[in-house]
């Protein structure tokens, strides 16, 4: 993991080194100030040396303008080391899941892959500002401090190095166990809130029955819970504070009495007491952010471990080395295919598939669902690769194509779709960039879209909300057509794309099909009958195998499937046409 | 402290003490309000924290005082003596660590304390705030994003948890130390007391200075971060059509754009915020340079009686002096932060819960030979309606049988927009009432009024011949099923969330509902049958298998009435008839309202209403609609008819 995440550090390695440099040279410049505030009151307060105690007083005050300057370059690099870190963290994972394929995409769902790049990432780039100036600051201030120390005094610096080794080991297994119950509670806590996130998302369910009683019981006890939890984890916390004050005032004790009696002996002198005293509160205040830090970066592994899982992810679908770069036609094979999504699964979703289909025949694919209909037409494109057997388009095998080559010429659109935030024009030209309004227009007018968008207040300039919320399910669907057709595809493939468009308008698109756009090989999916008993040849899916393949009259006489659903949707039990709202 | 930060959840859940402080009315009547609420339960407690922190601060001084006598009084005399006795010392000593030993018991206590206040009235917060929520009505819930309310329980509460357990107790404590280093300094000198508060005034100038700069970039920082996710959210949530289009490239150059952004703003943002501390450190030390020098010269001239011990002290109250007027002004901020939360709580809290002034009941009951119906005390099978009259004092028992009656109903979300216009329909016991037209056109609306979900503007629903304005909200709500479109289950067992539908069903009834509602043949499928845990809304199971499941979740509650809301999203086939067979079985005798996509639904219904705008255009059964050759016989048949209305 952290090889993965540090390869992304890249142009921020200077700020990422020059961080930790300045910290450690402000520490330097903090710890000779205790220094030379002894050296004033020994040499000067002491002796009356007015001279001196001006001399130690510009030494401090350049020590402080030292100070002051490796701090802010400290901080400064700090915050651009860490947000470029981020930046950089975020653009990997985002040029990754660009390569990714549909398998790829499929293996991390979206809030997964939206959390890794946002809360993930900003736990990591917190994280990294805080090893880059804590975690080099606090051992550095402990190290100097304790030298300092042990220079002014050794007998009595020995005191803190029995504390720093004492108060270290407790705190270390104290955060270790408190660690350990906050996992606990925080993964009981989230669980909690889940529960809330249902019953909000239920709350009609729960009113409809009359549940509000018994939600209330439930919550409460789990809340109870919670509480008890949280207390229990949160009393060992709260002995970090006091055990820390402990050992300061046993110090502090300690180096009065032996300072008191080496100062008495001879041995030591006023001014080394303040300055022990300030390195003792250095050292000790070192050792409480280093624990802090400790615990930051524990937080932080889980996050980082699930960026380097995006980062290391490999795209499974790469174009090839020569590839093909045009499509000749429309044809399309299938070769005893079979698939899985899975790989190394024993149950293939696709059985031994074989099918010849001509440039520019209107294919059926009708069957239950789980029947492979999406399955056997995603593969048409590559969006996933076969597990056994070859799929040829245009007589090539798919896989010598160039991908962008391919996907321009076979269009798909795809059962869950999605619009952009943008006008609709934009949204249109996601299918060629290049695409003048007339084109858009006659993209629009074959896949009855035309007149809604010219009814909507700015037409083709109406601007389409995030996810398309802003225009009908059927209203989308027939977007989500035209965007297909600018692609001008020499394969179109409908993965149910008229389930929300009422049937007339469906009847309309698809006759528009059949007369505009001839040559184009069309594969169209359904649950309707009606939407594919005018194809030139229906393929009747169950169980990921072709249950038959024929024309509509052939099938009605053959295939037992076929007619049970021809028949059921046809008298009495189809659907109630709504139709859309417009 | 370590581990007392909770993950960092997310940009909402930052705790940035420099960022912008969020505005709220009137800060000082909420915080009141908050701390009346954390003193409700936990009066004594309180009392004794800030007693606690009285005494570990005076601990913290007197040690530092200490000091000063330590080299005045002990060891320049002991120095100077030629037989030098340590007993005084050892006993001034044997005071302090006395004095010290108390100070670290009552910070253990005040923090221990402290826990049990905060956790326990976040408790008492989380508790209230959910059985607030469970009496809302649910228009709270369409006016309310389900992200807003989820962010009170996590970020709101999460802040406030910050703001009791540390920002408060500190703040009192920062406070405190202030007031008696403040007065310790000025026992032990004026003039230097004078010169650390000059610096510490330039120590808060440099602060606000860089807070502000500091707090533009970090609005700058909210915003792009948002910009940023927003566009990741959309492109990832549409990933493989951006696949399907080759259009990588075209995302990538956007985002590398918005991401450039961020780190401008998030760079700027933090860059200031870091710089602060070492401004302060080095002021601070300037300061303790000042005085020393100062102080340096004091005591060597003799002026106002400095000595060198007083120095010593001095400067180490020098030291802590600075310290806390710095956390001071951002504990302020967390305050501030966290009383945006609060604000958000108790706005929760002060929400108007769903007034039901029914009274009428819902009892078991026995119906005797005679045909009168008189309650009982075990469950029967039988319901009865407990009427009291106040006129006459009396009660009645009415049987429960499903009569519903709708006269002149006008309703609207919002009182100037109506949406159901004079809505009258009138259901028989055991009837099908079926409800068509297209979306939108208020066939849901009807539904969610039978219930009263929402109540009506104008006219009157009766139920039983009874207005549903005098039924108890719980008994009227029990008494109707009500299956709807979009599936929801609940985190349990698939046994528990069938008996959702009757809490003390035992085993077989939700076996046998199981089987009513076709829903027995997959679930023996399950990997654990009926003891198979769903999480995520039954993510594991198929669309048409939770439905099957809420179907069997309404048949074990037996109801008198049904309000089904049929699937127009296409399951596959089989399932979805299954899913049908067990609608059926389930409308038999009772009561029906269901919302037809379905031919078959529609055409064995006693009555169709046909619903355009709010209004009902056309009622009446099938053969008679069709007849009328009207918008109805449009639907159904796909051509205009000669009546079409509107």
């Amino acid at each position: 993991m952290l090889k993965t995440l540090g390869a992304q550090i890249k142009e921020y390695k200077r700020d990422s080194i020059l961080t930790p440099v300045f910290m450690i040279l402000e520490v330097i410049c903090e710890t000779i100030i205790p220094l030379l505030m002894a050296s004033i009151i020994n040499d000067g307060v002491e002796e009356g040396n007015m001279q001196h105690i001006y001399l130690a007083g510009f030494a401090m005050v350049v020590m402080a303008g030292c100070g002051l300057f490796t701090g802010v370059m400290g901080g400064k690099y700090g915050a651009s080391a860490s947000a470029g870190f981020a930046k950089n963290l975020r653009k990997a994972m985002y040029e990754n899941i660009q390569t990714f394929s549909f398998s790829n995409i499929d293996k991390f769902s979206t809030s997964g892959l939206v959390t890794r790049m946002t809360t993930d990432v900003t736990n990591i780039q917190n994280a990294y500002q805080m090893i880059l100036r804590m975690c080099m600051r606090a051992p550095a201030s402990l190290i100097c401090a304790m030298a300092m120390a042990f220079y002014v005094n050794a007998r009595v610096a020995s005191v803190y190095l029995v504390a720093v080794i004492l108060l270290g080991t407790i705190l270390f297994f104290l955060v270790r166990k408190t660690m350990k119950y906050f996992n606990q509670v925080f993964k009981k806590y989230d669980k909690l809130n889940e529960s809330v996130q249902e019953n909000v998302s239920a709350i009609r369910v729960v009113k409809a029955y009359a549940r509000e009683e018994y939600e209330k019981e439930k919550f409460s006890r789990a809340s109870e819970n919670i509480y008890r939890m949280f207390v229990k984890a949160e009393s060992l916390t709260v002995l970090n504070n006091p055990i820390m004050m402990f050992t300061v005032y046993s110090c502090i004790i300690l180096i009065s009495w032996l300072g008191a009696n080496m100062i008495v002996g001879g041995s030591m002198r006023t001014g080394d007491l303040s300055s022990l005293l300030a390195y003792c509160m250095n050292i000790l205040m070192s050792l409480m952010m280093l624990s802090m830090a400790f615990v930051m970066i524990t937080i932080s592994v889980a996050s980082g471990e699930r960026i380097a899982e995006v980062l290391n992810e490999k795209a499974d679908i790469v174009n090839p080395e020569h590839p093909v770069m045009t499509v000749p036609d429309g044809s399309v094979s299938f070769r005893h295919v079979s698939f899985s999504y899975k790989k190394n699964a024993r149950d293939m979703v696709l059985k031994e598939i074989n099918l010849e289909i001509a440039s520019g025949e209107t294919i059926g694919v009708i069957g239950g669902t789980g029947s492979a209909k999406s399955s056997l037409v995603n593969l048409i494109s590559r969006l996933y690769d076969v597990t056994e057997g070859e799929i040829c388009v245009g007589g090539y095998n798919v896989k010598e194509y160039d991908l962008d080559v391919l996907r321009s010429e076979v269009s798909v659109v795809l059962q869950k779709n999605v619009l952009f935030s943008g006008t609709i024009l934009e949204n249109l030209r996601w299918g060629n960039a290049d695409a003048t309004e007339e084109e858009c227009v006659k993209a629009c007018q074959l896949a009855c879209a035309d007149e809604f968008i010219r009814n909507m207040p700015e037409g083709y300039h109406t601007y389409i909300e995030q996810g398309g919320t802003n225009v009908s399910g059927g209203q989308k669907q027939r977007l989500c057509i035209a965007r297909a057709l600018l692609k001008k595809p020499k394969i179109l493939i409908l993965d149910d794309s008229t389930s929300a468009v009422d049937t007339a308008t469906d009847r309309k698109i698809r006759k528009a099909f059949a007369e505009e756009i001839p040559g184009t090989t069309k594969f169209v999916i359904a649950q309707r009958v009606s939407s594919i008993s005018d194809c030139d040849r229906i393929i009747v899916m169950e169980n990921g195998q072709i249950d038959g393949f024929g024309t509509e009259k052939e099938l009605l006489e053959t295939n037992k499937i076929y007619r049970e659903i021809y028949e059921s949707q046809m008298y009495g039990n189809g659907d109630f046409d709504e139709e859309g709202k417009e | 402290m370590p581990a007392e930060g909770r993950p960092v959840r997310g940009p909402g859940g930052r705790r940035r003490a420099m960022g912008p402080r969020p505005k709220i009315e009137n800060p000082g009547k909420l915080f009141w309000r908050l701390m009346r609420y954390v003193l409700k339960n936990y009066t004594l407690h309180c009392v004794i924290v800030v007693i606690c922190i009285f005494i570990g601060v005076l601990a913290n001084v007197q040690g530092t005082m200490f000091i000063r006598s330590l080299i005045d009084d002990y060891i320049l005399p002991l120095s100077k003596s030629a037989h030098p006795d340590f007993a005084p010392l050892a006993g001034a000593l044997g005071r302090v660590a006395v004095f010290y030993l108390i100070g670290v018991l009552s910070s253990y206590i005040y923090s221990r304390l402290m826990v049990n206040v905060t956790q326990g009235t976040l408790r008492n917060l989380r508790n209230e705030m959910f059985i607030k929520m469970q009496s809302l009505p649910i228009k709270y819930f369409d006016t309310h994003s389900h992200g807003d309310i989820m962010s009170m329980y996590t970020n709101d509460i999460d802040t406030l948890r910050q703001m009791i357990s540390q920002s408060i107790p500190q703040f009192i404590n920062s406070f405190v130390t202030i007031v008696s280093v403040f007065i310790s300094m000025v026992v032990l000198s004026i003039p230097l007391t004078c010169l650390t508060l000059i610096m510490v005034g330039v120590s808060l100038f440099a602060a606000k200075k860089l807070a502000g700069l500091s707090g533009s970039y970090f609005m700058a920082q909210q915003r792009d971060l948002g910009g940023l996710n927003g566009y990741i959210e959309e492109m990832v949530s549409g990933q493989k059509v951006v696949k399907v289009f080759c259009h990588e490239e075209a995302s990538i150059r956007e985002f590398n754009e918005k991401n450039e952004k961020l780190f401008e703003s998030a760079n700027n943002a933090n860059k200031y915020a870091n710089i602060l501390m070492p401004v302060n450190a080095q002021i601070g030390n300037i300061s303790y340079v000042l005085c020393a020098m100062a102080g340096g010269i004091l005591a060597l001239n003799g002026v106002f009686g400095f000595t060198i011990g007083k120095l010593v002290s001095f400067l180490t109250f020098n030291k802590s002096f600075s310290m806390p007027i710095n956390q001071i002004s951002m504990q302020l901020n967390a305050i501030v932060m966290a009383l945006a939360g609060a604000d958000r709580i108790f706005a929760l809290l002060d929400e108007e819960p769903e007034v039901d002034e029914g009274y009428v009941e819902l009892v078991n009951a026995e119906e005797k030979p005679d045909g009168t119906v008189v309650p009982s005390d075990s469950r029967t099978g039988i319901w009865a309606w407990k009427h009291y009259h106040r006129e006459s004092n009396t009660t009645t028992y009415q049987r429960l049988e499903g009569k519903v009656v709708f006269d002149g109903v006008d309703f609207g979300y919002h009182d100037d927009k109506m949406i159901l216009h004079d809505i009258r329909l009138f259901a028989e016991p055991g009837q099908k009432i079926a409800f068509v037209g297209a979306t939108g056109a208020g066939k849901t609306t009807i539904t969610n009024l039978i219930n009263r979900f929402y109540d009506i503007q104008d006219g009157k629903i009766r139920y039983d011949d009874i207005n549903v304005n005098k039924i108890r909200k719980k008994d009227l709500r029990q008494s109707l099923g009500i299956v709807l479109q979009d599936t929801h289950l609940f985190t349990g067992t698939v046994e528990e969330n069938i008996r959702y539908g009757k809490l003390d069903a035992t085993h077989d009834e939700v076996v046998a509902a199981a089987k009513l509602a076709n829903a027995h043949g997959f679930i023996k499928r399950l990997p654990e049958g009926y003891d198979t845990m769903l999480t995520g809304d039954g993510a594991s199971l198929s669309q048409g298998q939770r439905q099957l499941l809420a179907i069997a979740r309404a048949a074990i509650a037996d109801p008198p009435a049904l309000i089904l809301d049929e699937a127009t999203s296409s399951i596959d086939t089989r399932t979805e008839k299954l899913v049908q067979q067990g609608m059926d079985s389930l409308m038999k005798e009772r009561t029906t309202f269901v919302i037809a996509h379905r031919l078959s639904t529609v055409r064995n219904s006693d009555c169709i209403m046909v619903l355009e705008d709010g209004r009902i255009i056309e009622r009446g059964t099938h053969d008679e609609l069709i007849a009328r050759q009207g918008k109805y016989y449009q639907l159904y048949t796909g051509k205009a008819g000669k009546n079409l209305a509107g």
